[in-house]
């Protein structure tokens, strides 16, 4: 069971959404969805739902340590900022992918929406190819193409009744190909000496790029737990049916997490592009699988409505440590790559409870 | 005559809920055996236990008087017993032949490769021993359902091949979705093979029962409470048997039955969908349960799914407290104020994961929201107080719901509506599944919301528990309403009577 950050009385803190807490307490009546399976089996489960919660940091303190115990240098601060700083581009995708992921959904279109805002922004703002200077409008330029893409995905999901799988490929190569298009497959760069400065300028001896996605980050964390549409999405990824019966407009919150992905996206393009300084066609290039891997590393279940934005900090936080261990301990990038893919397989046998799941497909 | 397949003394409960309690059925060669009873007296668990679906927790089935164990549906093939589901477990996108031998496709196979000619001649042959004429290259899904039965039916009897003796089918409500002509082409078919296989039928026409069974065996309460031969025995005595005790006002707690008030919350008239149900005119007042009475295919379901907003009407009006609404969407259908309590508890009642707080709030998100943001603070004293008043058995609001019973469950989903403020409640057999205890408190709860003004539509898993809640009862039948009668304290009428206009 994923455990969550649920505020109550005012306070922040961490809580499990399940059984566990209640062991001290009164025994409750045995749950009625496990009518059907042995007493044994439902007791066994719960005891490892406890486990899943925890999982995630767990593996998280286990890596660090191993990686620190082979190379001291880890722990250094120098290369905990450095940890930080490559974190923060996919922190702030993986924030748009949860909430899709959340809903039971997957959203493959995260590079092509990246390309779209790169792109926008390099040629809306100060570049080396034509004579625009728009600087912070670019920037909101670069959000807003990139989150009516996420709301186009929604819209062809459930207006064409598309599933989200096909409709953000779809997006995906949409998005990738327009970008190559106003590109001319040539790398653009970005001039603009304040824009660059939000991957170069420093407060408080972070990029600023760490705080943006901190800032995402908080911002995710109030749509998920504090706002109706997150309510929502939780809601329809538990139990479209109750979700449905209750009122609420599936096509609605669809439409809206798409676009509230696309937003994330979008501001990670203009991270991206701001970090390296250009923009080309590639710059999208290994984050959706970055951003999936951290989602569901995190915990968050793939068929919707458990984990949520904080299983997705420590999910970023294990993959961004374990390339950068593999980097310190000088594994070879192509043994890195098995690596996440291995990771991302272990992630999900043991975050999903296959118990409850009957058909795989 | 001796029985070649028997039940002995087999109980089966889940979770604690018995379903079976020492029950002992016996199948004879070359009989049809009638199994009758109401939905939940266990006729359908009895049935997967025989098919080998369900494993009792105690008791015996013994196949010639030797111990039979069946671990699961092919050990049951292997010995010769077969079921046709009530759902049908055909898979529509595979062909006929591919059905009727599905999973026994190896008798055809060389070196891996099916050859499908084979398989094809094999199948037809299966249609020709029930007298059916169907291409069997047909893409399932083309069938009509009743040529889908017939199907299922010759997919049981390859079981024949398999085996030297003779075999039983079980029928899991085979008739329930059939027309009257279908009905009679199956019974003929029934009888045809009765020389080669002894079968259990199971259905809730007792007529139908009768007319094919050559004994009958009723269930109640997760026990065999009757057993007669066909011949000798009524359809009203039947029915009797089946509903067993009369009403027990104390259980429904008739004495908190108080006369509605003159508002009314909802009104249909000429309401109607397309080919499925028409003309119906009810009138829901404040404080007042109406429920409606009538078998699988009367259309009451189809009633209230209509105005919970799941089936948009096709015809007639409606209107909620005097104003013409149309309600084409489950949405629609909650800001009218009605909300529906669904049957399926775990699918359509509650996120099962999520907390009952969480739960509480999904109609109804606004009543927590200070300045644009949930106020969790206001969400969990909310939770509490419903806790609170409707005795919701929880240590705290923030556990989730499936660490619930049923009972309390059920709770929860009415709880979510009295606080989305809904005045109409629809409660599709608000106590499937739920024990005897259970049941009572949430009769308890429907005496309440009654007292505080809510009109109740009903439809029920057993009759007495719709007259023992009821105020008014319609009864349908084949999509029409076919009489009303009175449920006021102290004027319920009669099952039997009830009965007369339902089948």
């Amino acid at each position: 069971m994923a455990y969550a950050l649920f505020p109550m009385n005012g306070r922040v803190r961490l809580m499990t959404f399940n059984a566990n807490r209640v062991d001290s307490r009164p025994p409750l009546k045995p749950p009625s969805d496990i009518a059907s399976r042995p007493r044994g089996v439902a007791l066994s489960s719960m005891a490892s739902h406890r486990w899943r919660a925890l999982a995630p940091l767990f593996v998280l303190v286990v890596l660090a340590a191993l990686i620190s115990v082979a190379n001291p240098n880890f722990l250094e601060v120098r290369n905990l900022i450095r940890i930080a700083n490559s974190a923060s581009v996919p922190l702030t995708l993986a924030m748009g992918t949860t909430f899709i992921i959340l809903l039971g959904s997957i959203d493959l279109s995260v590079e092509g929406a990246v390309s779209l805002s790169a792109m926008v922004l390099v040629l809306l703002a100060a570049n080396n190819l034509n004579d625009n200077n728009y600087g912070w409008a670019a920037v909101a330029a670069a959000v807003a193409a990139s989150t009516v893409m996420g709301l186009a995905s929604g819209v062809i999901q459930t207006m064409l009744r598309i599933p989200s799988f096909m409709a953000t490929l779809g997006t995906w190569f949409i998005g990738l190909g327009f970008s190559v298009f106003m590109l001319g497959g040539s790398a653009v760069r970005l001039v603009d000496p304040a824009l660059r400065g939000l991957a170069l300028s420093r407060f408080l001896g972070l990029p600023f790029a760490v705080w943006i996605a901190a800032a995402a980050f908080a911002f995710a964390v109030v749509i998920q737990y504090y706002t109706r549409v997150g309510r929502h999405i939780v809601a329809v990824g538990g139990g479209e049916d109750v979700a449905e019966l209750s009122g609420i407009n599936l096509v609605r919150v669809r439409i809206a997490a798409f676009g509230l992905a696309g937003f994330f996206y979008g501001i990670a393009g203009v991270l991206a592009a701001a970090q390296l300084g250009q923009s080309d066609a590639v710059i999208g290039d290994g984050r959706m699988f970055a951003a999936v891997t951290a989602v569901v590393v995190g915990g968050t279940s793939l068929t919707g409505g458990e984990g949520g934005v904080v299983n997705t900090l420590i999910g970023v936080i294990i993959v961004t440590v374990l390339s950068n261990g593999m980097i310190l301990l000088g594994i070879s990038p192509y043994v890195q790559q098995t690596a996440q893919g291995l990771m991302i397989i272990a992630a999900v046998a043991l975050t999903l409870d296959r118990t409850r799941l009957k058909i795989v497909k | 005559m001796t029985a070649m397949l028997a039940a002995v003394q087999i109980s089966k409960s889940f979770v604690g809920v018995p379903a079976l309690s020492n029950v002992d059925v016996e199948v004879r060669p070359s009989e049809v055996v009638g199994l009758i009873g109401e939905n939940g007296a266990g006729k359908s668990t009895l049935m997967r236990v025989l098919a080998g679906t369900h494993r009792p927790d105690s008791g015996s089935l013994t196949l010639d008087a030797k111990p039979l164990r069946l671990r699961n549906a092919r050990d049951a093939a292997v010995h010769g017993i077969g079921m046709v589901f009530q759902e049908q477990s055909l898979l529509l996108n595979l062909s006929v032949a591919e059905n009727v031998y599905f999973g026994q496709e190896a008798q055809f196979a060389r070196f891996g490769i099916v050859n499908w000619r084979r398989m094809n001649l094999a199948a037809r042959r299966q249609l020709e021993k029930i007298g059916v004429d169907i291409d069997v290259t047909t893409r399932t899904s083309e069938l009509t359902f009743a040529a889908r039965q017939m199907v299922e039916l010759a997919k049981a009897l390859t079981l024949e091949e398999s085996t030297q003796r003779q075999l039983v089918i079980l029928l899991d409500e085979p008739t329930s979705m059939l027309g009257q002509a279908d009905i009679e082409t199956l019974f003929a078919r029934v009888r045809a093979l009765k020389a080669r296989a002894s079968f259990v039928f199971v259905s809730h026409r007792l007529e139908e029962v009768l007319k094919i069974s050559d004994r009958v065996y009723v269930m109640k309460d997760g026990r065999v409470v009757a057993e007669h031969a066909a011949d000798a025995v009524t359809a009203p005595r039947l029915h009797e048997i089946m509903v067993g005790r009369g009403l027990q006002s104390e259980y429904y707690k008739e004495m908190k039955q108080e006369p509605p008030g003159a508002e009314v919350l909802l009104e249909t008239s000429n309401l109607g969908v397309a080919r499925i149900f028409r003309n119906v005119d009810l009138k829901l007042h404040a404080g007042e349960v109406v429920g409606i009475a009538g078998v699988v295919g009367s259309g009451r379901e189809e009633v209230t799914r209509c105005v919970g907003g799941f089936l948009p009407q096709t015809n007639g009006m409606l209107s909620v407290a005097g104003v013409p609404t149309r309600i084409v969407s489950p949405g629609q259908a909650v800001k009218a104020g009605i909300g529906y309590v669904p049957r399926e508890r775990r699918i359509e009642g509650l996120v099962m994961f999520l907390s009952i707080a969480i739960n509480i709030t999904l109609a109804n998100l606004d009543c927590v929201m200070s300045h644009g943001v949930i106020d969790y603070r206001r969400e969990r004293n909310l939770a509490v107080d419903w806790i609170r008043r409707l005795r919701i058995k929880a240590p705290s609001p923030d556990i989730a719901c499936r660490n619930l019973s049923g009972g309390n469950q059920q709770k929860v989903v009415l709880a979510r509506w009295m606080n989305a403020g809904s005045r109409i409640l629809v409660l599709d057999h608000p106590t499937r599944g739920l024990d005897v205890g259970a049941k009572e408190e949430v009769y308890e709860l429907v005496r309440e919301l009654s007292a505080q003004g809510k009109g109740i539509l009903l439809i029920s898993d057993t009759l007495e528990e719709t007259i023992g809640l009821a105020h008014t009862v319609l009864v349908m039948r084949d999509g029409e309403i076919t009489a009303r009668f009175d449920a006021s304290r102290g004027r319920k009428p009669d099952q039997v009577e009830l009965l007369r206009h339902m089948v």
